[in-house]
């Protein structure tokens, strides 16, 4: 039976190749040059395919992979139903922070109770951190650049992946907390696990060899 | 503005005839089986007091549950999500047999949330649900019955996957582990996210801690339960479970292509209290069909009894099958002759289908499903192969 591996471009793709190596599967061709979506692999019964990273999720608690990488924010996002989750490979570390301009005293904001505008690509990560805290917010949901927001005065809060932290000096803004340690998790389908356990299995406990070195 | 009356919600569909009617013959065929094990048929209502088909205090079930307002009492009704609780209801208190009670049922239930991506918000739920028998003979018959019921439709090479979830309550319970962390606990489980339970488990005694951790890497062949025999701490709850896993994948061998065990898997945790175990296909991305034993559910109705029954959706199921063409029928023109009532008559009685060209528009005739028509022939009516 054939097992198809779902990845993202990229960080995630790049981290990935040593542990698939580490399995015995080298991708047929390089996502970065190669158009297509759908990448063969040194070993007939196992492929790739490449998505969005936010897709991951869906393509895996679907069948359409029967196992994929996803950084744990794009996890949390979706909520993970439906999913294993057995492994975290360790790769493509980041923090996901709250961070607001130099100048805006964050603390006070969140002690007085106001509502707290917050832009974030993270809607569901960041409802829930503040819900947690007791903090009213109204969130705001961008698809990218989320350090402008505050600067133009669209918000007054960001929540983001954070991993040197260059971006936000860069646009004087500061993190002020952090909601998780983010990396990437191995997730597979449920079904998958069950009828395909002879093919996947090997594969799981590769990668969990090599993470653990 | 364009009519778009005719637009139905989100996952919910109709059911056209070739559907319609194989599934009409699949409940048919799983409720004839039913019956010959010596099930009774119930039809519980549609809709009734939301109290009584949320029991167990399930969050997940609250969400996915129709309500509105009674206007005779004032009360909150709620449109059934699943029929096993009210079946419980029946058992427990409008039969209120000592003895053994087997009762079966289909009928739609409605979800405000698809359980998928690919599956509808109005199932067809099919099942049978066995009451007063607490011993591993109960849970094994209604396995086999549930593995028989897939085969009765066709449906093979399915993989059975079994659990037991007194073993998670024998060490939450070992551990002094209160609701509020237990819950979080079997969502882990749920997703094998074994980093996460190693936050959770932190400060439990070092005996259900560690047991806690190997859990989500018990699963695999039957040769996990010779693992969890060595790595489970020696608890009497534990080796009866296992002992029950053993004997129950020994006897339902036979029946399924492979069989699977996963001691973290704990489907419907929230009434489940016993043995739990699931159907998988390769056609389908979750499981085809599902159940457990649930012994305290009619506590809730008054009287606790011990119970275990199975599930499926008929309309999921169908997905699963070959596609398959109705039966041609034959068409008979629209005359006024007693010989002709009297030959459709007798071709209708054994069992052929007719149907009466009223348009009598030879351009039209294909769209009535038939192969062949009734000719006038030396006086007589004959089945003839229907020219296009």
């Amino acid at each position: 039976m054939t097992i198809t591996i779902a990845l993202s471009k990229g960080r995630i793709f790049e981290e990935t190749l040593p542990l698939l190596a580490a399995a015995g599967v080298v991708p047929g061709e390089d996502p970065e040059t190669s158009r297509k979506l759908i990448l063969p692999t040194n070993r007939a019964d196992v492929r790739l395919i490449i998505v969005r990273a936010s897709d991951v999720p869906t393509y895996v608690q679907y069948g359409a992979a029967d196992m994929g990488v996803a950084g744990k924010d794009v996890l949390d996002e979706h909520g993970g139903i439906g999913l294993y989750q057995p492994l975290d490979l360790n790769i493509a570390r980041c923090r996901m922070m709250v961070a607001v301009r130099n100048d805006f005293d964050y603390a006070s904001a969140v002690r007085q109770g106001a509502r707290l505008r917050v832009a974030t690509k993270y809607v569901q990560t960041a409802r829930e951190h503040f819900a947690a805290k007791g903090v009213h917010v109204d969130l705001i949901k961008l698809y990218g650049s989320m350090e402008l927001a505050p600067l133009v005065g669209l918000s007054d809060a960001i929540v983001d992946l954070v991993s040197s932290g260059n971006t936000l000096k860069a646009n004087n803004l500061k993190a002020v907390e952090e909601i998780a340690q983010i990396s990437s998790r191995l997730v597979v389908n449920q079904a998958s696990l069950k009828l395909k356990r002879e093919e996947i299995q090997p594969l799981l406990d590769a990668f969990s060899r090599a993470v653990a070195k | 503005m364009p009519n778009s009356n005719w637009l139905l919600p989100e996952y919910i569909q109709d059911m056209l005839p070739d559907e319609a009617w194989r599934i009409e013959r699949m409940r048919a065929v799983v409720l004839d089986l039913l019956r010959r094990s010596g099930y009774q048929l119930v039809v519980p209502p549609l809709l009734e007091y939301v109290e009584s088909l949320l029991i167990g205090g399930s969050h997940d079930m609250d969400l996915r549950t129709f309500k509105l307002v009674d206007q005779l009492s004032g009360r909150t009704l709620a449109l059934r999500a699943d029929i096993t609780p009210q079946v419980a209801r029946i058992d427990a208190h409008l039969l209120n047999r000592p003895g053994i009670t087997r009762l079966c049922y289909a009928g739609s239930v409605l979800h405000t949330q698809p359980s998928g991506l690919m599956r509808t918000r109005e199932p067809l739920q099919i099942g049978a649900e066995l009451y007063g028998h607490g011993g591993l003979e109960s849970d094994m018959e209604v396995q086999c019955l549930m593995l028989q019921s897939l085969a009765s439709l066709g449906i093979s090479g399915v993989h059975l996957d079994l659990g037991h979830v007194a073993l998670f309550r024998a060490l939450a319970k070992r551990g002094g582990i209160g609701s509020a962390l237990e819950a979080e606990l079997f969502e882990t489980l749920q997703s094998k996210d074994i980093y996460a339970l190693g936050a959770l488990v932190n400060g439990l005694r070092p005996e259900v801690k560690n047991a806690l951790l190997e859990l989500p890497r018990l699963y695999g062949g039957t040769e996990v339960i010779a693992r969890a025999r060595a790595v489970l701490p020696d608890y009497p709850e534990v080796a009866a479970a296992l002992d029950d896993l053993e004997r129950a994948a020994a006897h339902l061998q036979p029946l399924a292509r492979s069989i699977g065990i996963d001691l973290a898997e704990l489907r419907g945790y929230h009434y489940h209290s016993g043995m739990v175990f699931a159907a998988y296909h390769p056609g389908s991305h979750d499981a085809i069909a599902l159940g457990g034993r649930y012994d305290d559910v009619g506590r809730s109705f008054g009287r606790a009894r011990p119970a275990t029954g199975f599930s499926m959706d008929l309309r999921q199921l169908h997905g699963l099958l070959e596609p398959q063409a109705q039966p041609k029928g034959v068409l008979a023109p629209h005359r006024d002759d007693p010989a002709l009532q009297e030959k459709i008559a007798r071709l209708r009685a054994e069992g052929d289908i007719v149907a009466v060209d009223l348009l009598g528009d030879p351009s039209l005739r294909g769209e009535l499903g038939c192969d062949r028509e009734l000719v006038l022939r030396d006086g007589a009516w004959v089945v003839a192969e229907l020219k296009s």
